[in-house]
């Protein structure tokens, strides 16, 4: 009688490449082994069935914060996109100027925000092809935005970003924010990401309408040495962006100090005396 | 808190071949060094110890792949098609750019089905050598050098502590030869020989370091 335990087959030759069956074996035992692999891809349709989309982000960048001043808009933002919580990309520009009048910067996926950024040279392509005197303002790259967005969100498939929107145009400055299910609001100063938590109240505190450059600057170097503290997605390399009735500008990387030699920080908590804490 | 993005060496289907990897591409005075490992496996079984994760997409532009053989092999032999077609068209040799823009199209678009770290780069007339990557998700960006697959995460400290800019050809192969080696030592997903790939004005040079050669290790 043949025995009732089962032994794994054979491969056909003990020495050279594995067969079908000795390759499927170990995968079988691997799946089993790992019961929450799924065997298909992370979003794979039911058989038949509709497609669901909703990736999740990959390459992420962090905060993104703006403000209103005297001479137009400012926004600033790290240079650091994120693989998980590997700080890939250093060197990453997360603000863009859409035009003569408009300044964009994004959180979330940066490839959602390369494709965002064609569809914006896009319309200024447009714009300079028309070659009517007449290009898109501020506001209505908000709007426009607004609206993919929101398209995106109802289709189950967004664009994984949290945007802000400053620009000048005629004499008015705009603001705006554009996040990855549509929400979209202006105001005298936004922040995305942790700087809704950590640089807002700060801007709450110390934002005058008709600051000058450099005070508007000063602030905003301020919040992002915060977000640099405190957020583990930040880094101390930055940009900072301006849109005035010159047109828009984005600054080269610099890096912003911070400061670790308070004289609180300096004492050890680990020591016999203390209580252990830190 | 975010996810992490998937463990590359974890194959996404069952079955399924992954390269389990250690890429690495790196710019110098006039050209770009790429290499790889040679590590195929499927779970913990080494398909196959002697691949060629180096593909050529052009006569002066190559492609370090890593996640899943079978993803980054389509893509491949996509951009070589779409390259050739392109080269034809615009009657002059394509540009690094161009091919690293391909494969990014592909992977962006299809960004939840496929599984495929790439770095793309080579030598053309436009900007000499440079080097593109194209990670999970789709993003590009241009690099001075760049490091990719599982193994790679065991090299970001050395890397970051042996680059310089303006690496002569000797400096920037014994550069990429030895993380490639480090990588290999710790990465169980990682292994075999390392495939050395040279491009400049003249043409392209292939090395081959046998497993028992290598700088470092196993």
């Amino acid at each position: 009688r043949t025995s009732t335990s089962r032994t794994p087959p054979r491969p056909r030759s003990t020495a050279g490449p594995p067969t079908t069956a000795h390759v499927r074996l170990f995968t079988f035992l691997l799946a089993m082994s790992f019961p929450w692999e799924t065997s298909a891809g992370a979003n794979a349709p039911a058989a038949g069935g509709p497609h669901q989309h909703t990736s999740r982000p990959i390459v992420t960048g962090t905060s993104v914060l703006g403000i209103k001043y005297r001479d137009g808009v400012m926004l600033a933002a790290d240079t650091l996109c994120s693989y998980g919580t590997l700080a890939m990309f250093k060197d990453a520009k997360r603000l863009t100027t859409v035009g003569d009048n408009t300044l964009v910067g994004a959180g979330g996926e940066y490839s959602d925000f390369q494709k965002i950024q064609h569809m914006l040279e896009d319309i200024t392509g447009d714009d300079r092809n028309y070659d009517d005197g007449y290009n898109h303002s501020p506001s209505e790259i908000y709007h426009y935005l607004r609206a993919v967005m929101y398209q995106r969100r109802n289709k189950m498939n967004p664009l994984w970003n949290n945007l802000l929107i400053g620009g000048f145009k005629d004499g008015e400055a705009f603001l705006g924010s554009v996040d990855m299910i549509g929400t979209a609001f202006t105001d005298d100063f936004l922040a995305t990401g942790f700087g809704a938590h950590l640089a807002l109240p700060i801007l709450r505190k110390r934002w005058q309408p008709d600051m000058e450059e450099g005070e508007a600057r000063e602030l905003l170097e301020d919040c992002l040495r915060v977000l640099f503290y405190r957020d583990c997605r930040a880094l101390n390399k930055v940009q900072v962006a301006k849109a005035t009735a010159e047109g828009t500008i984005v600054s080269d990387p610099y890096t912003i100090s911070t400061n670790w030699s308070s004289a609180s920080f300096m004492q050890n908590a680990g020591n016999l005396q203390g209580d252990g804490g830190w | 808190p975010p996810p992490l993005p998937r463990d590359m060496a974890t194959p996404a289907r069952d079955g399924e071949a992954a390269t389990g990897t250690t890429i690495m591409a790196c710019c110098f005075d006039g050209g770009v060094v790429m290499g790889a490992d040679s590590r195929v496996s499927t779970g913990t079984y080494i398909a196959n110890r002697v691949s060629d994760k180096v593909a050529a997409l052009h006569d002066s532009i190559f492609m370090c792949r890593s996640g899943s053989a079978a993803d980054t092999q389509a893509i491949s032999d996509y951009v070589r098609y779409y390259l050739a077609a392109h080269t034809t068209e615009v009657g002059r040799a394509p540009t690094v750019k161009t091919a690293a823009t391909l494969a990014r199209r592909i992977a962006y678009e299809n960004k939840d089905q496929l599984l495929a770290g790439i770095i793309v780069g080579g030598w053309d007339a436009v900007q000499g050598g440079s080097v593109y990557v194209v990670p999970l998700g789709g993003t590009m960006m241009q690099m001075p050098f760049a490091i990719g697959g599982s193994g790679s995460t065991y090299i970001y400290g050395h890397v970051d502590a042996q680059f310089k800019e303006g690496m002569s050809r000797q400096e920037a192969q014994n550069f990429v030869k030895k993380s490639i080696a480090h990588a290999m030592a710790r990465d169980g997903s990682s292994g075999g020989i390392i495939r050395l790939v040279t491009i400049d004005a003249n043409g392209t040079e292939r090395e081959y370091i046998p497993g028992d050669e290598l700088p470092y290790g196993p």
